[in-house]
């Protein structure tokens, strides 16, 4: 790489990290609900000029995009500086961050293999439930995190072999089928809480824990900053899988088996295997994210998984365009924040979102951010 | 002495006899009181599902609002008994008639705007997203009477306005009511097999069904025909919400929501596009979820969870229903 082209990356991501920084600074710190409204707006002018012009993908292209998730990596640092004794900003942030994971397992399975998953909360759950009791034995808590992923991989394993037998509505159907049948499966199960849930105690790393705050730096940071930074880093972790996923020759297999199955079955690719693997890998990364998100609030029932909160996740998805990376990003920022920031709509969210959901899928079928097309041969994709 | 003796064994044999005839009974009469639960259950998911069937017979779609289409028409229907109560009028034949009249007609046209704004607009793109529209439809309606029907977040009682007579005989009580839903229900499956069997309209249906580009070369309008096919099922599943709300009493805005996948659940193990299929997946689950409150009496609550494992089982044993299309796959 010329020194140039060091350069131009460095540039371009410091200019792509210092935007997105600051308007989600302004969002954050925004307290009125016009400045709300009117930082949302801007956000969303400024983005669609950014990409009507060209200026964006042109940015995003000099950078690179490892550049480009380092350069977020770094923003959201400064953001949990910035907001180190605020614990409803910071909340709302690690809550935004985890959701994202969790879309990003959905992504795995629906944008790259075609597979619906209309139960996401409810493996969201099973992550969740097993931290709860994983977490109460001496196990260290990285890998009662860990446990989360496998327990749901595993949870979700069980539907392996329906969902191969079956396609489109009817696969839908047995998630759907499912994810109900988990709620009701906690509501009546006394061993784990029954519908009043249980409580867990806080992320405990080599005796650290995270609920405490805790001077660093000659400043004061809330328990949730390090929840907040644990969040970033997963979802750095989560995009940077993802993207290995897609641009290696599993993301190629993955195509073939979402465009066309018959075809992809001609030139040998195995259907199975694949949809296995988007289904595990999509499960784990959700598990993960419940998980951590159930430590950091310490409390989880049954109502925090209904089929609902499934729904909200397929949103997510679809609003962000579904098969876009930076877009799921987006939509799940605005969707988790927005009602939190926006009283009034708080108790509206559910129907502005589907009423949303039907006129994108109607209007707008590609979503907030078209998809990019795969190029197999060029330097950098955009 | 001796002849007092024998009286008192005779009487003793007598008591035990009826003892236990009495138990044998009791444990009949249970059955019969959980066939009879049953049998109400069934007809209920077999209108929900005839409704899935049909669209998906003409459109090769699910319409998953359709659960919570079904809710809405239990709340219209309370709505105009609640106009009734308030115009004065208090006896009970012009309004069940009022309820049910305004419950079926109303819904009617709200399938058949559904139809309109949500499925036909997406003819042509992946059938996932038309599963989508619809459930966020279907979101919509539901949160809609959450927020916008008043008190719409708390359960609603539903008056009793079917003659609440019953008969017992020992510890099976048949009840007028439930007497006469499954009457009307019955009436309603047979009636629309003579629809689609006997009437122009239904030998419209089942051609679009079976092959779209035929039928409109023969003069079908095919919009007027899915419009309408939307409306009828539509109209079934609002008959099926205010039977819901007759059978218990009370009506919730997210009742519809477990209905419409206890219907879908129904269509596609009889076998999607099947009116057979529909009815006899209704029963089914019906008689899973029975099983499962008798089999599992200890834990009577897991009936759904149980009732919804065997619907995955059977699913994974027959992708395609009981009575199913056959998917052929050509290249």
């Amino acid at each position: 790489m010329s020194l140039r082209r060091a350069g131009a990356s460095v540039l371009s991501t410091a200019a792509i990290a210092a935007v997105t920084g600051l308007l989600l600074y302004a969002f954050l710190a925004a307290e009125s609900e016009r400045t709300v409204g009117l930082v949302l707006v801007g956000a969303v002018a400024a983005v669609a000029a950014g990409l009507r012009s060209r200026v964006l993908p042109r940015l995003v292209g000099a950078a690179g995009p490892p550049a480009v998730l380092v350069g977020l990596g770094v923003a959201g640092l400064v953001l949990v500086r910035v907001f180190h004794d605020d614990p409803f900003v910071l909340l709302l942030m690690a809550r935004a961050l985890l959701v994202l994971v969790a879309c990003l397992g959905l992504h795995v399975q629906l944008a790259d293999a075609g597979v619906p998953n209309f139960a996401g909360a409810a493996f969201f759950g099973v992550g969740g439930y097993t931290a709860a009791v994983l977490g109460r034995g001496g196990l260290p808590h990285p890998l009662v995190l860990l446990a989360s992923g496998a327990a749901a991989a595993a949870v979700g394993s069980l539907l392996l072999l329906p969902l191969l037998r079956t396609r489109g509505h009817y696969a839908a159907l047995i998630t759907i089928a499912f994810g109900l049948l988990f709620r009701t499966f906690l509501e009546v199960n006394e061993t784990l809480g029954g519908p009043q849930g249980l409580k867990l105690g806080g992320l405990q790393l080599l005796g650290w824990s995270f609920n405490d705050d805790r001077r660093l730096l000659g400043v004061e940071f809330s328990g949730y900053a390090f929840y907040c930074l644990a969040a970033v880093a997963l979802a750095l972790a989560a995009v940077w899988l993802v993207r290995r996923v897609e641009r290696s020759w599993i993301g190629v297999a993955l195509d073939a088996v979402r465009l066309d199955e018959t075809a992809a079955a001609c030139f040998g690719i195995s259907i199975g295997r694949w949809k296995i693997a988007a289904l595990t890998i999509g499960n784990a990364l959700i598990g993960v994210a419940g998980g951590l998100s159930a430590m950091m609030v310490g409390f989880i029932a049954p109502n925090n998984f209904t089929f609902q909160e499934s729904l909200v996740l397929v949103s997510i998805l679809l609003l962000g365009g579904l098969g876009n990376l930076a877009g799921l990003a987006a939509a799940a920022l605005i969707v988790i924040w927005l009602p939190e920031k926006l009283q009034p709509i708080q108790e509206y969210r559910y129907l502005l979102f589907s009423v949303l959901v039907v006129l994108v899928l109607v209007l707008r079928p590609t979503g907030l951010i078209r998809r990019s097309v795969r190029r197999p041969f060029g330097s950098v994709a955009g | 002495m001796g002849r007092l003796g024998g009286q008192r064994v005779r009487q003793r044999q007598a008591q035990a006899e009826r003892a236990l005839s009495a138990g044998a009974g009791r444990a009949v009469d249970l059955l019969a009181q959980y066939v009879m639960n049953g049998v109400m259950l069934g007809l209920m998911y077999a209108l929900v599902a005839l409704g899935f069937t049909l669209f998906f017979g003409v459109l090769d779609v699910v319409q998953f609002a359709h659960g919570d289409v079904l809710t809405a028409g239990a709340f219209a229907g309370l709505t105009a008994y609640a106009a009734l109560v308030h115009a004065g009028v208090q006896s009970a034949v012009p309004q069940l008639l009022a309820v049910v009249l305004t419950a079926t007609l109303s819904m009617a046209l709200l399938g058949a705007l559904l139809g309109r704004l949500l499925v036909l607009p997406l003819r042509g793109a992946p059938p996932l997203n038309v599963l989508l529209a619809t459930l966020m439809g279907g979101t919509a309606l539901r949160e809609c009477i959450r927020l916008f029907y008043p008190g719409g977040s708390q359960p609603q009682r539903f008056p009793a306005l079917l003659p609440t007579a019953s008969w017992s005989v020992r510890r099976f009580t048949l009840r007028l009511d439930n007497l006469l839903m499954i009457v009307a229900g019955v009436l309603l499956v047979v009636g629309l097999s003579l629809v689609l069997r006997r009437t122009r309209l239904g030998l419209a249906i089942r051609a679009v069904a079976q092959d779209e580009e035929t039928a409109r070369t023969m003069g079908i309008d095919f919009r007027r025909v899915v419009l309408l096919t939307f409306a009828i099922g539509s109209a079934l599943a609002a008959f099926a919400g205010v039977m819901n709300g007759l059978y218990y009493n009370e009506i919730n805005f997210g009742s519809g929501l477990l209905l419409g996948v206890i219907g879908f659940s129904a269509a596609v193990l009889g076998g999607l596009g099947s009116f057979e299929g529909a009815v006899l997946g209704g029963f089914l689950f019906a008689g899973l979820q029975t099983l499962g409150a008798v089999a599992l009496p200890f834990a009577s609550a897991y009936k759904d969870v149980f009732a919804f494992t065997v619907v995955i089982l059977l699913m994974t044993w027959k992708p395609t229903g009981l009575i199913g299309e056959r998917l052929g796959e050509r290249v």
